[in-house]
């Protein structure tokens, strides 16, 4: 288990330096340098090189390479070239909009998916399982950003129930900073749910053809009963791991949906990042996601052991079993 | 124990915050009802801005909230592009042209509370010259010779060839003037002299102004002012129609128009920008070196259909370039009216009766990717063929504006009176002509505005003849607002949301 998880860990900060390395270069090839396009198109280029000096442009890539790892070793992402402030000020700014926004879809998602992919898969083939599998199917096709239109109009132009957009910010209280992000989770949740139900559905379905399934059912229990006790849990690992999946999606991935409804998240600031050049903000905040997205992706590892405890003993099991086995042979 | 009674009294707090939060919203409503002129406003606007100092940086977003609302220069430009006195109430200047005495205006602080005197002028335009200037505009300083502050209400600037243009430079927002004090930090905390002050930014969502109460002149009639940044179309509308911002100064969502033209709660004003639109052409690099080629592109192009099927019906065809709300302005558009089979001809005539190849960069605006797919079809019915090549700002400014590497491109030329570029040898377009240089040279030494106007209509007509660029259409701005709101500006002479004559009526 130890051996394993250091394992983990090697190849996590292996990760983690081949993506510094690839962030850097990919930012250094693209055309466009951060000083020219603040500047604009008719500065003087003294006033461009002026700049440039300012913000440490002219030192030799190598150089802003191992100043830049330095920094974000010691917990200092830099600071920004457009905005002039730290870069972790402005990702802490919009963590407590991508954050919340990324917990509540995502617990939308799993809260609607389970339940209709237990109903689906323990009603299989009737016409309650064909009519989920058609709406989610629609779900999937959607694009959200349309269903976020729809829910716009709908419920904040017509009824004019909730906001069309913007966050008012916590201070203003928990309450007007919820209503904000309904609509725009709701949005993000609905395509995601209807994705994980259909594989929750799959996975029961795969797990209901086991032998303990018909076991269980043997010894007297209820359909319903080997359902939610035995095939659920035994069919959650692939759930699991898209859940993982959704929740890196929508921690950084979720930039239409934050134009749609103009929030300061964390893709629009490195949309914007992108666009200005701002290429500090640009690398850290993308290392910050990596870093995350590994982060996650050891959990969901965690969760595997949590769900199967066939897998905490594993290691041990596989050893014991050889050695059963050379004790027969002598 | 003492837990389960701070959580009692939690309990109680809570509940009697959430009556008290219901008190203040019933007497908030009535007395909203009670006197109904509203003091606050919420303005969309596209783009935000990198940071919020416009003599550190070319964003027309940093003009868009700062400009005149929070800083002020020596002078302004005003509604109508007229340059008008700021902080200077008057002026002289000597029969050379190369000497203005600036007189300034009396008890002006800026908002930390410091007086504003010359001294604080002689700073800010030396601050723009000096030689480790980030100012995006340092060629709006390249006549000054020195500043002189004179005595604490007198500013004298000697130039060293008299500029015509001298006064209107001034009035850009590159020429604000700042303190010593908060000019480093005027990015983050703007610190002028204007009648808003700067109360909060929440970066991706909106700038925060406060209202200025020991403003020099006329206090603004607002108490409030939120700058809200909505960069997607759908969502600017969804934003006008739900209520959640009252007015954008410049739509981006030109289709949606006509809708809010019929709804009786908004205003739509369709006003005039510095924006010449053209298609730039690359005047050195064969076939566009011959004046017959760049002749023939403009029969073949059709302005009206450009403005109807990229921009929605909104601009104003041009025939050269110059603002047509200009009193200067010369209307040239017929001078090559839509004639394909004369553009065949020129062509012909020009040695490519087989056609001709080339390239159309299309920086991401879409008046250029919309409006470059139209002109591609246009011009292959001449047999000119284009392949359209899209391009990020990122890479259209080293390639096609620093490296002259194209053969056309699309552009809105957004700087008021910009028709020096063509003097400029260097310039992106190539373009290199005595005749036009030495109209800009006398323009510069002349200050009597009836003749600056007629050498300024003697460069249009040379910029026509020339067929320079693919002039097409300037640039409209539609604006949407609350219709109970006054003192939006219709045009934008320049890239500013000047709101300080802005109110709600009753």
């Amino acid at each position: 288990m130890i051996k394993a998880l250091a394992h983990k860990l090697i190849w996590a900060a292996l990760t983690l330096v081949a993506a510094s390395i690839l962030v850097f270069l990919a930012l250094e090839i693209v055309p466009g340098d951060p000083a020219e396009v603040m500047l604009g198109i008719n500065a003087t280029d003294e006033a461009v090189a002026a700049l440039r000096k300012q913000l440490g442009l002219d030192l030799p890539p190598l150089q802003r390479y191992f100043a830049w790892v330095g920094g974000l070793l010691t917990g200092d992402l830099g600071t920004s070239y457009t905005y002039s402030v730290p870069v972790s000020e402005l990702v802490a700014e919009r963590v407590v909009v991508s954050l919340p926004l990324a917990l509540m879809a995502l617990f939308l998602s799993t809260v609607i998916a389970i339940p209709v992919g237990l109903i689906a898969a323990g009603k299989r083939g009737t016409m309650a399982d064909t009519g989920i599998m058609a709406v989610t199917q629609i779900g999937i096709a959607i694009p959200n950003f349309w269903f976020a239109l729809l829910l716009v109009y709908v419920l904040a132009i017509w009824l004019q129930w909730v906001p069309a957009g913007g966050f008012p910010g916590w201070e203003q209280g928990l309450w007007p900073g919820l209503n904000a992000l309904l609509l725009p989770a709701i949005a993000l949740a609905l395509p995601q749910a209807a994705i994980l139900s259909r594989v929750t559905r799959s996975a029961l379905l795969e797990t209901l053809g086991e032998d303990y399934i018909r076991t269980a059912r043997a010894k007297g229990l209820s359909r319903r009963a080997t359902l939610s006790r035995h095939a659920l849990r035994n069919a959650l690992i692939p759930v699991v791991t898209i859940i993982g999946l959704q929740f890196a999606y929508l921690l950084a991935g979720t930039i239409i949906i934050e134009n749609v409804f103009y929030l300061p998240g964390l893709g629009r600031l490195i949309f914007q990042a992108i666009n200005l050049r701002d290429l500090i903000v640009v690398e850290s905040v993308v290392m910050l996601l990596v870093a995350t997205i590994i982060a996650i992706n050891f959990l969901v590892d965690l969760t595997y052991v949590w769900i199967d405890p066939r897998l905490r003993t594993s290691s041990d099991a596989e050893t014991s079993a050889a050695q059963t086995q050379t004790d027969g042979a002598s | 124990m003492g837990f389960e009674t701070r959580k009692k009294t939690g309990r109680i707090l809570a509940l009697s915050v959430c009556a008290f939060g219901l008190a203040l919203a019933g007497t908030s409503a009535l007395s909203t009802l009670a006197h109904a002129a509203k003091t606050t406003l919420t303005m969309g606007m596209v783009l935000e801005p990198p940071h919020l100092d416009p003599t550190a940086g070319a964003p027309a977003a940093i003009d868009e909230v700062v400009y005149s609302n929070v800083f002020e220069g020596l002078t302004r430009i005003g509604p109508n592009g007229a340059v008008v006195p700021g902080l200077a109430e008057s002026w002289t200047v000597s029969d050379d042209g190369k000497t203005y005495t600036f007189n300034l205006r009396e008890g002006v602080s800026f908002h930390d509370g410091s007086a504003f005197e010359s001294t604080d002028v002689k700073f800010s335009i030396e601050r723009a010259m000096a030689e480790d200037s980030t100012n995006a505009q340092k060629a709006l300083f390249s006549a000054i010779d020195s500043v002189t502050a004179t005595d604490p209400g007198t500013v004298t600037i000697t130039l060293k060839n008299p500029a015509g243009n001298f006064l209107f430079n001034m009035a850009w927002g590159d020429a604000v003037i700042v303190a010593p004090e908060s000019a480093d930090t005027n990015k983050a905390n703007p610190v002028g002299t204007g009648p808003f002050k700067f109360s909060r930014w929440a970066k991706g969502s909106a700038v925060d102004l406060v209202r200025n109460d020991t403003y020099w002149g006329t206090k603004a009639a607002l108490e409030k002012a939120t700058f809200r940044f909505i960069s997607d179309p759908a969502a600017a509308l969804s934003a006008m129609l739900a209520g959640d911002v009252d007015a954008f100064a410049n739509f981006p969502a030109p289709e949606s128009i006509p809708q809010l033209r019929a709804d009786p709660r908004f205003t739509v004003v369709v006003g005039s920008t510095e924006g010449e639109t053209i298609l730039s052409t690359n005047n050195t690099r064969p076939p566009f070196n011959d004046v017959r080629v760049r002749q023939a592109m403009a029969h073949a192009i059709d302005r009206q259909a450009i403005i109807d099927g990229a921009m929605f019906g909104l601009g104003t065809p041009i025939g050269t370039h110059f603002a047509p709300h200009h009193p200067a302005y010369v209307d040239l558009v017929g001078q090559y009216e839509f004639n394909p089979e004369k553009a065949k001809a020129l062509l012909a005539e020009a040695g490519f009766a087989d056609g001709i190849k080339a390239t159309l960069k299309l920086p991401p605006p879409s008046y250029a990717r919309r409006g470059g797919e139209i002109i591609a079809s246009q011009l292959r019915k001449v047999g000119i063929e284009l392949e359209i090549i899209p391009v990020e700002w990122g890479v259209w400014v080293p390639e096609v504006f620093k490296g002259k590497d194209y053969d056309l491109t699309i552009v809105s030329h957004t700087e008021p009176m910009d028709i020096g570029i063509y003097g400029r040898g260097d310039y992106y377009f190539n373009y290199d002509s005595a005749d036009f240089k030495a109209l800009m040279a006398s323009l510069d030494g002349e200050a009597d505005e009836q003749k600056r106007y007629a050498l300024m209509s003697d460069a249009q007509k040379v910029l026509a003849n020339d067929a320079v660029n693919g002039f097409l259409f300037q640039l409209a701005k539609a604006g949407v607002w609350n219709a109970k709101l006054n003192g939006m500006w219709e045009n934008s002479p320049i890239q500013a949301n000047d709101i300080t004559g802005v109110s709600w009526s009753d």
